[in-house]
């Protein structure tokens, strides 16, 4: 009884395996490619370079900027941005942060009601750093009693 | 990948999370492969039908089996609304349903035994039921049942109120089939002090604290006996969606969506207004007594939110249309009154100034949406707006302009409107 699920369990194992190995091969051989074709002569170089910036390049920096933005988590770079990644974005995604408009006094009584309902810790110094960074990048936007209708994308009717 | 966030204030976010997703995706390859370097080693530990977490498609389009153009508003927790005219039908399928968690959905449901209890300090004799005995011992009913986010229309208070920032698609309208809670209630014994009922569920609290629960919400014993209240097993004629509460929902239609809890496997009779998470502070209330805008309220003075207000949404055409003159406008869309019915339709074309009515359905059973639809005729070209407006039962309309602002921005039930353009 036990060795046929034995069997069975290493032979999903081996097959994982296989197609790991597969995997590999074809990145081995994707990789050659690339870096072959980047060794090709200058004249080569000038065409080509357009390319290449279409193609994604491999990055495994987890807080990489880019146009001003933090790419992990949608956050605008600026003054206290780690301290907001690395306190607020664990529970919850940075769009709840990034949705919300807060002036400084809400934002610390958000702070407030999440440490003593939510299990947020205590952020010591921190707290400045990110309700600053949140009141600075993030501030309310008057909207008035109703907006006007935005963002429309026109279209012809068919019916 | 068409992941889109809210783009309330900034374009640049819409390009950026494209971006982010496909920076995701690359770092979760990796991850993987790495991961399975050495898991590869345990193999024959894992139970057969084990699937890692990396391998969990993190598309939740995929994964929610949802339409790509929903909206997201949050994956963590998982937030999604539809968009006006993508709930054109009258029974809201499945792909156009909003998905509103306030914690980790769960990651284990095992069929076989799940139970639902009904315990608390009202109950004569606390009792619990398999899924079988619920669906064997009870009367199945299927009633169409409103099911509005009580913080739909958020994104247009000023101050900005806190929480996800719906616009108009956090409403449904789908066909839930299962038995009736009063049923439930009354074969445990339903003590005469009963005040109240709560429900708690299986989701995990977001930061993963066993002792936690993310919601535990419930309604006063008279919503509680409704008919149309009920313990849901299925949603449009399947077995409801994991995201929406497989294997048992709570459905009280007409109220804040967020009394219709999911992954329901206990519910206590309570002598007191229950007191679960997300039934005190500012959740899920409005001040007792009006307040300015932006105005400070201590927790004594907010009242907690029951019947959902009157509203409308006009679903077609989606807003953008563009006709030639002389062509009638065919619109259509949908009305509700939480408890109570939509007893009149009007739409206006000069923002307000003149209203026409039109027809307007009776609900197919209690607490279901309305459906309207009107011919209209725009006397010359240029931009136009449509705005839609319902008057209940007890002759209270929406109004054009926002509510009365709270703190967390609920029960905004101002007119829907489209624009127009005729060339």
């Amino acid at each position: 009884m036990k060795e046929p699920t034995y069997w069975k369990r290493s032979r999903g194992a081996y097959r994982i395996l296989i197609i790991i190995s597969a995997l590999m091969v074809i990145i081995s051989v994707a990789a050659l490619f690339f870096f072959t074709d980047d060794t090709g002569t200058e004249e080569d170089n000038t065409p080509s370079n357009k390319e290449y910036t279409t193609i994604p390049t491999t990055n495994d920096d987890p807080n990489t900027i880019i146009d001003g933005i933090h790419v992990r988590t949608g956050l605008v770079e600026a003054e206290g941005l780690m301290a907001v990644v690395t306190n607020c974005t664990t529970c919850h995604s940075a769009q709840l942060v990034i949705q919300n408009r807060m002036d400084r006094d809400r934002w610390i009584a958000t702070i407030r009601w999440m440490q003593k309902t939510q299990n947020l810790w205590g952020l010591g110094d921190n707290e400045a750093v990110i309700v600053n960074y949140l009141v600075t990048n993030y501030p309310p936007i008057n909207k008035g009693r109703r907006q006007a209708l935005s963002q429309v994308e026109w279209y012809e009717l068919k019916e | 990948m068409q992941l889109k966030i809210l783009t309330l204030h900034n374009n640049q976010l819409l390009t950026i999370s494209v971006e982010r997703r496909k920076f995701v995706s690359k770092t979760l390859l990796a991850t993987m492969i790495g991961a399975l370097g050495t898991d590869i080693v345990f193999g024959k530990l894992l139970p057969l039908d084990y699937v890692p977490l990396a391998f969990q498609d993190p598309d939740p389009f995929k994964m929610f089996q949802i339409d790509p153009e929903m909206v997201v508003l949050n994956e963590k927790p998982w937030n999604i609304e539809a968009k006006a005219h993508m709930l054109d039908d009258k029974i809201t399928p499945n792909k156009f349903m909003f998905v509103r968690n306030n914690g980790i959905i769960p990651e284990n449901i095992d069929l076989a035994n799940w139970s639902l209890t009904i315990d608390g300090e009202s109950v004569i004799k606390s009792k619990t039921y398999s899924l079988t005995e619920l669906k064997s011992k009870f009367k199945t009913y299927t009633y169409q049942l409103l099911l509005e986010c009580g913080g739909n229309g958020r994104s247009e208070f000023d101050p900005p109120a806190k929480g996800n920032q719906w616009t108009v698609g956090a409403v449904s309208c789908a066909s839930w089939t299962g038995v009736r809670l009063r049923d439930v209630l009354e074969d445990a014994g339903i003590k005469k002090n009963a005040v109240y009922i709560g429900y708690h569920a299986t989701d995990l609290h977001l930061s993963r604290d066993p002792g936690k629960e993310p919601i535990s919400r419930g309604v006063p014993i008279s919503k509680a006996l409704q008919d149309e209240t009920l313990l849901a097993y299925q949603m449009n004629g399947k077995d409801i969606p994991l995201v929406h509460g497989h294997p048992l929902r709570l459905v009280a239609g007409g109220w804040p969506a967020s009394v219709s809890g999911k992954w329901i496997n206990r519910i206590s009779i309570r002598n007191k207004v229950h007191d679960g998470e997300k039934m005190e502070g500012s959740s899920y209330r409005m001040p007792c007594k009006p307040i300015a805008p932006g105005e400070n309220v201590p927790d004594e003075a907010m009242c907690i939110i029951e019947s959902m207000p009157v509203k409308s949404i006009i679903t077609y055409p989606k807003s953008g249309a563009m006709l030639p003159k002389g062509k009638k406008l065919k619109i259509r869309g949908h009305a509700w009154a939480g408890e109570l019915q939509v007893a009149e339709m009007h739409y206006s074309i000069d923002y307000g100034a003149t209203w026409t009515s039109c027809p307007v359905e009776k609900p197919v059973n209690r607490l279901a949406w309305q459906h309207f639809s009107a011919d209209i005729s725009l006397p010359q070209e240029g931009y136009y707006e449509v705005w839609a407006k319902a008057t209940d039962s007890r002759g209270v309309s929406q109004p054009m302009l926002l509510p009365g602002w709270n703190p967390k921005g609920y029960l905004n039930n101002a007119c829907h409107r489209i624009a127009i353009k005729i060339t």
